[in-house]
């Protein structure tokens, strides 16, 4: 490897690590109080020190977002063919759709949190509020994209509706649709926090609001750290999906 | 039995602002089977409107249409359509492209591929059946609609400026290709083109369009051997007619 390549692959790290330090220096030598801001080896000690309790509580929240986000998607799919497909449908259901897209969904938390009890469930359902509309309004415009050419073609050859939607409408989809659900799987993360926000006994975000409560600012922002690695890692996962089903430029 | 009459054929679309557009007609006409078809004339005058109705892809707004001597109400594999823009899909390999009909039709599998590796040797893309079709050039991709179309063994062919889109060199090339396809496999053909020497070139007869509402305002046979060649066009006949189709398009002569 060359100079240039060895400093180009070098760069990024270092700056990162850099600016670690600059914190752990800065928080240190100002003496900020631990319940403001905890150095980068205080958060390191207690995310060590309650590994156990971030696993467990991570796993909670993990479930809820995927759940919510599978159930959003065995909901939104059937109502965006629905939409696409059916001029009634899509007279009658797109514009309270795009009404109630405009609903700001976290502020139904409390709502739905009275409505569903103190269970799971509360959580799941304002995961599938949030992850729904994206993936929706994404995939009735993927089915909208199809290029009238393409269907010309596919009624020349006197392909059945049902051939025309497996051969053309969902392959042609695909690329929406999974920019819709990268776009729901990080509403899905905050969604499932906000729900454990409103009430809980687990999750990374009643985590966070105890250690917050009770002063424990480095458990807090260890709780944070694993809310982040997770929306990364869903996010990730998705792409990886999403590059094994579209291997084509439109 | 002719392959395709047409009787006062007309088309009428109501534009966006609820207006009438008188797109076609009347037009009457007549295809004999295996004869060549070429059609010019003036820009959105109505040709492609003329194509989408022949194929059943749009209702004619009055007048009949008899395909095989049958009322013509809907598209049916028998013709197939090459369109100017070649409509490959993006997610499907040049291979699984050329046997989409044969998956919508439910064709026999192993023969269908037998056809269509045939079809794509014919049309040199035998190195590129497992590429995407964004790895093609333009003219490949135009060739690999060609088996494509072709491949359900369609009894007529519509193509609606198949080589509009490519540069004159490769144009040329593809016309000539075609035509020599078709000495080979011998069908019906509807060809669309601005191109009025490739019109010449590949047809038995050529029909020259009026302004819109496009009428049928010349009908010259096209008395030239085949094989057609690149020196076809220096024989005296051609020229002729090229300069006949001129003057009807454009209303005056033209030294060239
Ligand atoms: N769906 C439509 N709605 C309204 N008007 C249309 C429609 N399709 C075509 N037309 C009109 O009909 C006329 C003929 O169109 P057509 O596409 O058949 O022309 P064309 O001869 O194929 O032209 P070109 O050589 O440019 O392809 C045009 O004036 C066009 O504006
Ligand atoms: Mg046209």
């Amino acid at each position: 490897m060359t100079f240039p390549a060895i400093a180009n692959r070098v760069v990024t790290p270092l700056v990162y690590i850099a600016a670690l330090v600059g914190w752990e220096v800065l928080v240190r030598t100002l003496k900020i109080p631990l319940w403001m801001l905890p150095a980068p080896t205080t958060i390191a000690a207690a995310a060590m020190q309650w590994a156990p309790e971030l696993l467990s509580h991570s796993i909670v929240t993990t479930r809820e977002t995927i759940l919510g986000f599978l159930l959003a998607l065995a909901l939104s799919l059937p109502l965006a063919c629905l939409i696409a497909f059916s001029a009634w449908g899509r007279k009658l259901l797109y514009p309270a759709i795009l009404a109630l897209q405009s609903v700001p969904k976290v502020a139904l938390a409390p709502l739905v949190t009275l409505w569903f009890g103190f269970t799971e469930w509360p959580k799941i359902v304002i995961v599938v509020l949030v992850c729904f509309f994206p993936v929706l309004v994404n995939v009735v415009a993927g089915f909208e994209s199809v290029p009238k050419s393409m269907l010309d073609l596919m009624r020349s050859l006197g392909a059945s509706q049902r051939a025309i939607l497996w051969r053309l409408r969902v392959p042609a989809a695909l690329p929406a649709f999974f920019t819709g659900c990268k776009v729901a799987i990080t509403f899905a993360v905050i969604g499932a926090v906000i729900g454990e926000f409103v009430a809980a006994q687990e999750g990374l975000g009643y985590l966070i609001l105890m250690s917050t409560s009770q002063s424990q600012t480095p458990l807090a922002f260890a709780a944070i750290i694993a809310l982040t690695i997770i929306s990364i890692l869903l996010f990730y996962a998705l792409e990886f999906l999403e590059r094994k089903a579209v291997t084509w430029t439109p | 039995m002719p392959v395709l009459s047409l009787k006062g054929v007309t088309k009428v679309f109501d534009d966006n602002r609820g207006q009438r557009v008188d797109a076609l007609g009347p037009i009457d006409l007549v295809i004999d089977n295996g004869s060549f078809v070429s059609v010019v004339g003036p820009s959105g005058c109505g040709k492609s409107t003329l194509l989408r109705l022949i194929a059943g892809l749009d209702p004619a707004t009055s007048g009949t249409m008899l395909r095989y001597g049958t009322p013509l109400e809907s598209p049916t594999y028998e013709v197939g359509i090459i369109f100017q823009d070649h409509v490959l899909f993006p997610w499907l390999t040049v291979l699984q492209n050329v046997l989409l009909p044969a998956d919508i039709l439910s064709l026999p599998k192993q023969a269908s591929e037998k056809r269509a590796q045939y079809l794509l040797e014919l049309t040199g893309l035998k190195d590129f059946v497992h590429h995407k079709p964004q790895m093609l050039s333009g003219g490949m991709k135009q060739r690999a609609a060609f088996c494509r179309a072709m491949l359900a063994n369609p009894r007529f062919l519509l193509l609606d400026e198949p080589f509009g889109a490519l540069d004159a060199l490769t144009r040329e090339e593809l016309s000539l290709e075609l035509s020599r396809l078709w000495d080979e496999l011998g069908r019906t053909a509807f060809l669309i083109t601005h191109d009025i020497e490739e019109a010449i070139l590949l047809g038995d007869r050529i029909l020259v369009m009026s302004h819109r509402p496009g009428r049928i305002v010349a009908d010259i046979p096209i008395k030239l051997p085949r094989p057609r060649t690149m020196r076809t066009s220096q024989d005296p006949v051609f020229q002729e007619i090229k300069q006949q189709v001129r003057q009807l398009i454009f209303g005056r002569q033209d030294v060239s």
